[in-house]
């Protein structure tokens, strides 16, 4: 008779590395995508607040697996999002709308809500209700549902 | 108007629900190891029988139309082919499908002379009946397949299959079992077809890591496919037109399940409780229709039993909320045609975890909505 014990240890191997089919993720891209800094400063010191939005998401490291890689975007991406004003947001919400960025925008959302920093939370709220309200929740699902991380 | 059913008396979930060929018997199986065969008597649902062959839950339930047998797949990674005999009772015979995960999803194809499981084994068997050893056997289907499938369905040429799976891609194969059938036509999805040969892969989303695929159909011509995913898109892809894809992204929470009610349209359900219908016009998806139209909250007074049974339908311990604003009250799992076909289907049954079954009109609410349109 085999001996019952309270061990549940067993329950954690990894029966599935002996398995030749794992599951595999895509191959990421090589190249990862850089948001040229210099160009969204710039943009930014011209008052072009849009502008530089769409240029950061547009090229969104999303694919890539290089942690700092991802983070720096963040931070880029971030001192744009505080830096456009709650009255310039319906029209920026718009403009990402039609280029189909509206996902990407909602991932930094919440990931910038991961690392606050002084009344950037607040800020990022009033985005976040201004693209709920035109990606609903579908939106919502879209950034737990992906594999690609802000 | 829709018509509203719950089975027995309970509210335990209705995992998956299948018709007979009249429409006057459902199976259904109430979130465990059973499956119940009720008769409609006018308004009223008999039981007359409960198949209780599965030592774990079902997953899966079809019914061959024809042929008049079920098909059952289960957990416990058996699958049973269910006949009646001549006491009316159901006789099961036992499937190998030689996997050692659950099975997840059962479909007979449209000829009804085999049928095919998912599982998550990372495989689909692909079955069909042995005259010489009196007996149901399987063939696998593989590769490229890393992960467990979740939905299936038959092409109309009784040969090709569409699988969804949890690695985000939907893949079409060839199911051709050579022993028990003609060799097949060409069609646009690819001339050579010996058994297993993929035929399309589609990823679903080539920008971005997407959601697992939570169902899939063949459009009623086998040209066009459509499929859900949990990342709230309906999608739909066109071998006439080179396997370009078609993509909604849709507001709602997602769909679980999709179903063509004609050559261009499209119902899906799932999360949001309430039945949409998209139609494809040039190369959008476009919702057309909402086969929900209720709106407010019934009011006229909250009785006892009306908070009890919303409590049981949602499946909460504490009363902080009433009724959804819609007639399912929870997710919904399932999608079958009720009156037509894929090419010109009128009415639909819906059925989810809050234990209803609903039978929906589709042609009056087109209507409806033209007639809104015009004024």
């Amino acid at each position: 008779m085999a001996k019952n014990t309270s061990s549940s240890a067993f329950r954690k191997i990894d029966v599935d590395q002996y398995n030749e089919d794992n599951f595999k993720e895509d191959e990421a891209d090589s190249v990862a995508n850089t948001c040229d800094e210099n160009l969204i400063t710039n943009l930014l010191t011209e008052g072009k607040c849009i502008e530089a939005l769409v240029s950061v998401l547009q090229n969104a490291p999303l694919r890539c697996k290089q942690q700092h890689v991802k983070d720096h975007a963040l931070n880029v991406t971030l001192k744009v999002l505080l830096s456009v004003k709650a009255s310039q947001m319906d029209q920026a919400v718009e403009i990402l709308e039609q280029n189909d960025l509206l996902d990407v925008l909602m991932k930094y959302i919440y990931r910038g809500f991961e690392m606050p920093s002084e009344g950037s939370s607040g800020h990022l709220l009033q985005w976040h209700e201004k693209v709920f309200a035109k990606g609903g929740l579908g939106c919502i699902c879209r950034v737990l549902a992906d594999t690609n991380r802000a | 108007m829709a018509e509203t059913f719950t089975f027995g008396g309970t509210l335990t979930p209705i995992t998956c629900h299948a018709w007979n060929k009249e429409r006057n018997q459902i199976a259904i199986s109430p979130n465990n190891n059973e499956i119940h065969i009720y008769k409609r008597n006018n308004n009223e649902w008999k039981i007359v029988d409960i198949l209780n062959q599965h030592d774990l839950r079902v997953m899966g339930i079809d019914w061959a139309e024809n042929t008049n047998r079920i098909v059952s797949c289960a957990a416990d990674r058996n699958a049973y082919v269910w006949k009646q005999g001549e006491d009316g009772k159901w006789k099961p015979t036992l499937v190998l499908l030689r996997i050692n995960r659950a099975a997840t999803c059962v479909k007979w194809s449209p000829a009804e002379n085999k049928f095919a499981v998912g599982s998550g084994a990372r495989l689909i068997s692909v079955c069909y009946f042995e005259s010489e050893n009196d007996w149901w056997v399987s063939k696998h289907i593989k590769k490229p397949i890393r992960s467990t499938i979740t939905t299936l369905d038959w092409h109309p040429n009784n040969i090709l299959l569409a699988a969804g799976s949890t690695d985000y891609k939907v893949r079409i194969f060839s199911a051709y079992i050579k022993d028990i059938e003609e060799q097949p036509s060409p069609t646009p999805w690819g001339n050579r077809m010996p058994l297993g040969n993929l035929m399309a892969e589609f990823k679903n989303s080539s920008t971005y890591g997407g959601g697992w695929i939570n169902d899939v159909r063949f459009s009623s011509d086998g040209n066009k496919i459509c499929w859900v995913s949990h990342d709230s898109c309906i999608n739909v892809a066109d071998a006439a037109s080179s396997n370009t894809i078609i993509r909604c992204k849709t507001e709602f929470l997602p769909f679980l399940a999709c179903e063509w009610i004609s050559l261009t349209s499209i119902i899906v359900a799932g999360h949001s409780c309430v039945p949409l219908v998209y139609t494809l016009q040039g190369e959008k998806l476009v919702l057309s229709n909402k086969l929900d139209k209720s709106q407010k909250k019934e009011s006229g007074g909250i009785s006892a039993m009306r908070i009890f049974q919303s409590l049981d339908r949602n499946l909460r311990t504490e009363n902080s909320d009433t009724l959804v604003d819609s007639i399912h009250q929870n997710a919904i799992t399932c999608i079958r045609l009720y009156a037509g076909d894929k090419l010109n289907s009128s009415r639909v049954s819906t059925s989810g975890i809050d234990g209803q079954l609903v039978i929906w009109d589709i042609d009056s609410n087109i209507n409806s909505l033209m007639q809104a349109l015009k004024m």
